[in-house]
C-alpha cells in the first residue's frame, strides 16, 4: 500500500478505497433533500384549513338505551319495509341463506353479512305485521320470527300477529310503536290512526301526499306525547355532519346557490318494478290499498309501480328531491322556501304514468339570500353532484366530501397568491371511513365514492344509516324525557311543505309562495 | 468478476438508479402516516386478485402489509445505494416487485381504476425493474463501489 494514498490516521484503507466505499453517501443526501422538500410541500398544502378533522367527525354511536323491550308493529312489508326490518336486525331465513351463499363467493357479500351480524340488538320485538298483499305479510311474519338471525331450518322465535287492517294493528295493546312503510298516500292515514292510539311513529319519507294532511299530522303529533321520526336516514350520514361543521366555521364563505340533482337511467330507478307472479285480486286487498285515493279498478301495475301515479305518489319532488332537501335542511337549516317554480314533463317513460320523469325546480330563500336548484331526469345517469356554492369555495357532497377554493375568493386570496392554495384543486377532502385529510384528490376517493351509498361511518366503522336512524328513534322512546329524534315532526313538516310547493308549481304551471304568517301555500 | 471501466460505471449507475427509486418510494410511505395500499390492493386484477383483496379487507393484515412494504422498500433502496447485502436486496426486490406485478398484471381485458402512465401489454415497468434487479444480482458491484468493500476480505488492493 502506497503511503501517499493513505489517509492520515488510517492504516488499512487508501483514500481511493474510502472514496469507492462511500461513493453513495452524496446520493443518500440528495434523496434526503428530495424527501424533505416533498414533506414540506405536503404540509404546506395541508396547512390551509385543518390538519386533522377528527375534532369535527361525529364520534361513535349512542349506546342502545336500557329499558323495556319495545313492541313494534310494521305497516307495509314491501321492499322498503323489508329493508327496515333488516336494519332492525331481522332477515327472512331464506334471504339469510342467500346472503350466506353469496358471502362464500364474494368478499363484498361477506362484508355485508358480517355487518348484519355485527348490528347491535335493539331490544325490540316485532309483534304485529300488516300488509295488503298476502305474500308480503307472510314474509314479514316469518322475518319477524327470525329473532336468532338463523337460516332456513334454524330456531325461530314467536311469530307476530298478522293484522288485516292497519286500524286493527295500531289499536292492538301488544304494539307500543309503529313503523309505516306504505305507499305515500297511506302514510298520514296510518300515522293519524297511530297518534290517536298513542303509538310512537317511524314514518317513511315523504311525510305526506297532500298539503292538508301535512297540517293535520303536525297538529296531531304536537298535541300528543308520542316520539315521531321521519325516515330520512341521511340524518345519520357522517359527511353531512362534517359539512355542517365546515360551513359553520365559514370555510366556503357566503352561499348564494345550491344545486342538487337526481340522475337515474334504468326501469327500476324510474319505478318500473317487477310484478310479482303471485299477485292477483285474491291475494291483494285492493280496496285497502286504494284507501283515500280516487277509486280505480284493480291494476297490478298500479299496485307495484304506484310511484308512477299522483294518486298514490308524490313523484320526483316527494320521492327523490326530499332526500336532497333534507340533507341540506340538516346542514344549513334552510326551512321552507319563500317561493318555488317548477317545470318538466313525461319525456321518456310513455307508460301511462302521470308523474313527470324530468323535473326542474327552483326554490328561493330571499332571507338567506340564496337559491336552491333541483334538476332530475330518470333517463340519464350523467352524474351531477350535490354542490353548495360559496364565494370562497364550493363544497361537493357525494359519497366523499370535497371543498374546492374559488380563484376569486376573498378569504383565500393571499394563500392563492402565495401558491399555498391551488384554485380548482380540493383544499379539503374527506373520504368516509378515513380519519385523515388528504389535500389532493386521489383515485382512492373515486374508489370509495362508488360504494357504500347506504352506509355511513363512525370512528372508521361502517354502519347502516337506517339502523342508526331507527336506533335514534327507539332511544328517544326509551328515554321518555321529551327529546325528539333528528328528523322530528317540525323537520318533516318543512320537508313536506317544500316538496308540495314544487309539485303544485309543476301541476299548476305557476310560481307558488309560502305565507309564513298564515302558514299557507299561496 | 472483473469489469471494464464502462461496464462498472453502467452497473453501478443501474444499482444507484434502482436503489434511488426503492428508497424514495419507501421513505415517502413511511413519512406519510395516512398512506395505505388499501385502494391499490382492492383494485387488483388477474388470477391472484382475490388474494390481494383479501389482504385489503383484513385490517390487521393490511396494516402489517403496509408497514412491511414501506420498510422493505426503504431497506432495499438503502442496501443498493450504500452497496451492502446486495444479493439479499436484489432477491427481496424481485420478490416484492413480482407481487406488485401479480396484483396488477397488464393483461388484455383487465381494466384498472388507477390510471396507467403508459400503454402496456404483458411487459410493464415493474417487469423492467425486475430485470434490472436480476442484472444487479448477477453482476455485483458493491464490493468495488460500496461499503461492502470495507468488509470484503478479498478487496482489491
Amino acid at each position: 500500500m502506497d503511503s501517499d494514498n493513505t489517509i492520515s490516521g488510517s492504516k488499512q484503507y487508501s483514500r481511493r478505497e474510502i472514496l469507492a466505499g462511500l461513493a453513495s453517501i452524496p446520493v443518500i443526501g440528495v434523496i434526503g433533500y428530495g424527501l424533505f422538500q416533498h414533506i414540506n410541500d405536503r404540509n404546506k398544502k395541508l396547512a390551509p384549513l385543518l390538519d386533522d378533522i377528527s375534532s369535527i367527525l361525529p364520534k361513535g354511536i349512542s349506546p342502545v338505551v336500557e329499558g323495556e323491550t319495545i313492541r313494534l308493529g310494521i305497516v307495509g312489508t314491501g321492499s322498503r319495509g323489508k329493508y327496515l326490518m333488516k336494519a332492525l336486525g331481522f332477515l327472512h331465513p331464506s334471504r339469510l341463506d342467500q346472503y350466506i351463499e353469496s358471502a362464500k363467493k364474494s368478499n363484498e357479500w361477506a362484508q355485508y353479512l358480517n355487518d348484519f351480524y355485527a348490528q347491535e340488538d335493539l331490544n325490540i320485538e316485532i309483534t304485529a305485521i300488516c300488509d295488503v298483499f298476502d305474500k308480503n305479510a307472510n314474509w314479514g311474519v316469518e322475518t319477524a320470527a327470525n329473532i336468532h338471525r338463523n337460516g332456513t331450518g334454524g330456531k325461530m322465535g314467536n311469530a307476530p300477529k298478522r293484522f288485516l287492517t292497519y286500524q286493527e294493528l295500531v289499536a292492538s295493546p301488544d304494539v307500543d310503536a309503529v313503523i309505516i312503510a306504505t305507499p305515500d298516500h297511506l302514510h298520514i292515514p296510518v300515522a293519524l290512526e297511530a297518534v290517536k292510539n298513542n303509538k310512537h311513529i317511524y314514518c317513511e319519507k315523504p311525510l305526506s301526499c297532500t298539503v292538508e294532511e301535512t297540517f293535520a299530522i303536525r297538529e296531531a303529533v304536537k298535541e300528543s306525547e308520542i316520539i315521531f321520526q321521519l325516515g330520512h336516514q341521511g340524518r345519520q350520514t357522517e359527511n353531512y355532519h362534517i359539512a355542517k361543521s365546515l360551513i359553520n366555521i365559514g370555510v366556503i364563505g357566503k352561499i348564494s346557490l345550491i344545486e342538487v340533482c337526481t340522475n337515474r337511467n334504468d326501469p327500476n330507478g324510474a319505478w318500473v318494478y317487477e310484478i310479482d307472479p303471485d299477485a292477483n285480486e285474491n291475494t291483494i286487498d285492493w280496496k285497502q290499498f286504494i284507501g283515500p285515493a280516487p277509486w280505480h279498478e284493480f291494476s297490478l301495475e298500479r299496485f307495484f309501480r304506484w310511484r308512477c301515479w299522483w294518486d298514490y305518489s308524490t313523484g320526483l319532488s316527494g320521492d327523490l328531491f326530499t332526500h336532497e332537501y333534507d340533507a341540506l335542511n340538516q346542514i344549513l337549516g334552510l326551512g321552507i322556501p319563500y317561493s318555488a317554480t317548477a317545470s318538466g314533463g313525461i319525456y321518456y317513460y310513455k307508460d301511462g304514468r302521470t308523474v313527470p320523469d324530468v323535473l326542474n325546480m327552483a326554490f328561493e330563500y330571499p332571507n338567506r339570500e340564496l337559491t336552491l336548484l333541483y334538476s332530475a331526469t330518470l333517463a340519464s345517469e350523467k352524474e351531477r353532484g350535490k354542490v353548495i356554492m360559496g364565494h370562497d369555495a364550493y363544497m361537493e357532497l357525494n359519497k366523499t366530501l370535497l371543498v374546492v377554493a374559488d380563484p376569486k375568493s376573498t378569504r383565500y386570496k393571499e394563500k392563492i397568491e402565495k401558491g399555498i392554495i391551488e384554485p380548482h384543486k380540493p383544499i379539503f377532502s374527506y373520504v368516509p371511513g378515513q380519519e385523515k385529510v388528504d389535500a389532493i384528490t386521489t383515485p382512492t376517493e373515486k374508489y370509495f365514492a362508488g360504494r357504500g351509498l347506504l352506509y355511513t361511518y363512525r370512528d372508521g366503522k361502517s354502519f347502516d344509516t337506517s339502523h342508526l336512524h331507527l336506533r335514534e328513534w327507539l332511544n328517544c322512546i326509551r328515554l321518555n324525557n321529551g327529546l325528539q329524534p333528528s328528523c322530528d315532526i317540525d323537520q318533516a313538516f318543512e320537508e313536506a311543505i317544500t316538496a308540495h310547493m314544487g309539485t303544485i308549481s309543476y301541476l299548476q304551471g305557476r310560481r307558488t309562495y309560502w305565507d309564513a304568517d298564515k302558514q299557507k301555500i299561496i | 468478476m472483473n469489469y471494464s471501466k464502462s461496464q462498472l460505471i453502467s452497473l453501478v449507475a443501474l444499482r444507484f438508479i434502482v436503489g434511488w427509486h426503492f428508497l424514495y418510494e419507501g421513505l415517502t410511505k413511511i413519512f406519510t402516516p395516512s398512506w395505505t395500499s388499501k385502494a391499490y390492493l382492492l383494485d387488483s386484477g388477474g388470477f391472484a386478485s382475490s388474494f390481494f383483496v383479501w389482504i385489503a379487507k383484513n385490517q390487521t393484515l393490511l396494516t402489517f402489509n403496509d408497514t412491511i412494504n414501506a420498510w422493505v422498500l426503504t431497506l432495499i433502496g438503502l442496501f443498493l445505494i450504500l452497496g451492502c447485502f446486495e444479493h439479499l436486496a436484489t432477491i427481496m426486490g424481485m420478490l416484492l416487485l413480482s407481487l406488485y406485478y401479480l396484483s396488477h398484471p397488464p393483461f388484455p381485458g383487465i381494466d384498472y381504476m388507477f390510471p396507467s402512465d403508459g400503454s402496456y401489454f404483458i411487459i410493464n415497468k415493474t417487469i423492467v425493474e425486475i430485470a434490472s434487479l436480476a442484472v444487479i444480482c448477477c453482476f455485483p458491484t458493491a464490493h468495488i463501489i460500496g461499503i461492502k468493500r470495507f468488509f470484503n476480505k478479498n478487496r482489491r488492493k
